[in-house]
């Protein structure tokens, strides 16, 4: 996972690049946790565009940020969903939860 | 009778997250030789995925065991069962509810029944408490429809 903060937007964005299972997740949450806490940005964004695989363990790492973010007075959105993310997404309802997001030009 | 099925393979490894990856990506280029589509491909390492994430977490829980895999072809279906000798399910109608989970601490999702269910054609839940538990999956590659307009351009002749 690659992140980059935007000092001026107060704007955090995680770009996943490994593949997302139970595995993965354990270290994806633990850095996204670690850098929302230390930058305490106004909005987070996940960008989805290189994730080549996700399954279930996906829809709990964003309940659990949506939560995390929440709390910390951030705005959780999600943005470049590939088919297989969008149809695991779409299944559990976190749609109504999350915002789908277009990433700026300028951005990632 | 063993000789209905066209091809069969055998997959046995530790419950360790890690082989997550290792177990779905296997079970995919077993079932390429039916030549099915991305679409298709995805759905069956999800599934799996979620089955042997429930070996490892749930029936397990983190100790260590063995998960199996059997994975047999049959024309243009493939049948995966996926067993542990873990600590069974209680109620397995519950389990397959949406959003049920006995692990939210874990930021478990409850939706790994849900996803098997409907990115395969049928999925099978058989457990007995203390003893394990076998999921079989089976999920039809459709045959790919060629266009009759390109077949005939790619069939006439110049």
């Amino acid at each position: 996972m690659e992140s980059k903060f935007y000092e001026e937007d107060k704007l955090l964005v995680f770009k996943i690049t490994e593949e997302i299972d139970d595995h993965s997740v354990q270290k994806i949450r633990r850095r996204a946790d670690y850098e929302i806490e230390r930058f305490m940005p106004k909005r987070v964004v996940f960008d989805f565009d290189s994730v080549t695989f996700m399954d279930s363990a996906g829809i709990g790492l964003l309940i659990g940020r949506y939560k995390f973010a929440n709390l910390l007075g951030a705005r959780l959105e999600i943005a470049n969903l590939t088919q297989n993310v969008s149809k695991i997404f779409e299944m559990s309802g976190i749609l109504r939860l999350i915002p789908v997001t277009k990433l700026e030009e300028n951005i990632a | 009778m063993q000789e209905q099925f066209e091809n069969e393979m055998n997959l046995e490894f530790i419950s360790k997250s890690a082989n997550e990856a290792f177990a779905r990506i296997t079970v995919a280029a077993f079932a390429s030789q039916l030549d099915p589509t991305i679409e298709e491909l995805a759905d069956i390492k999800t599934a799996v995925s979620e089955a042997v994430t429930n070996c490892i977490i749930h029936a397990y829980e983190n100790k260590v065991g063995i998960v199996k895999i059997h994975a047999k072809i049959h024309k243009s279906e493939i049948i995966i069962e996926i067993t542990d000798n873990g600590k069974g399910i209680e109620n397995i109608e519950m389990a397959k509810e949406p959003l049920y989970t006995t692990k939210p601490d874990l930021e478990r999702s409850g939706m790994g029944f849900t996803i098997m269910e409907s990115f395969m054609d049928s999925v099978k839940i058989e457990s007995i408490v203390g003893i394990g538990t076998k999921v079989t999956m089976l999920k039809k590659i459709k045959e790919q429809e060629i266009n009759q307009q390109e077949f005939k351009q790619m069939t006439s002749m110049p």
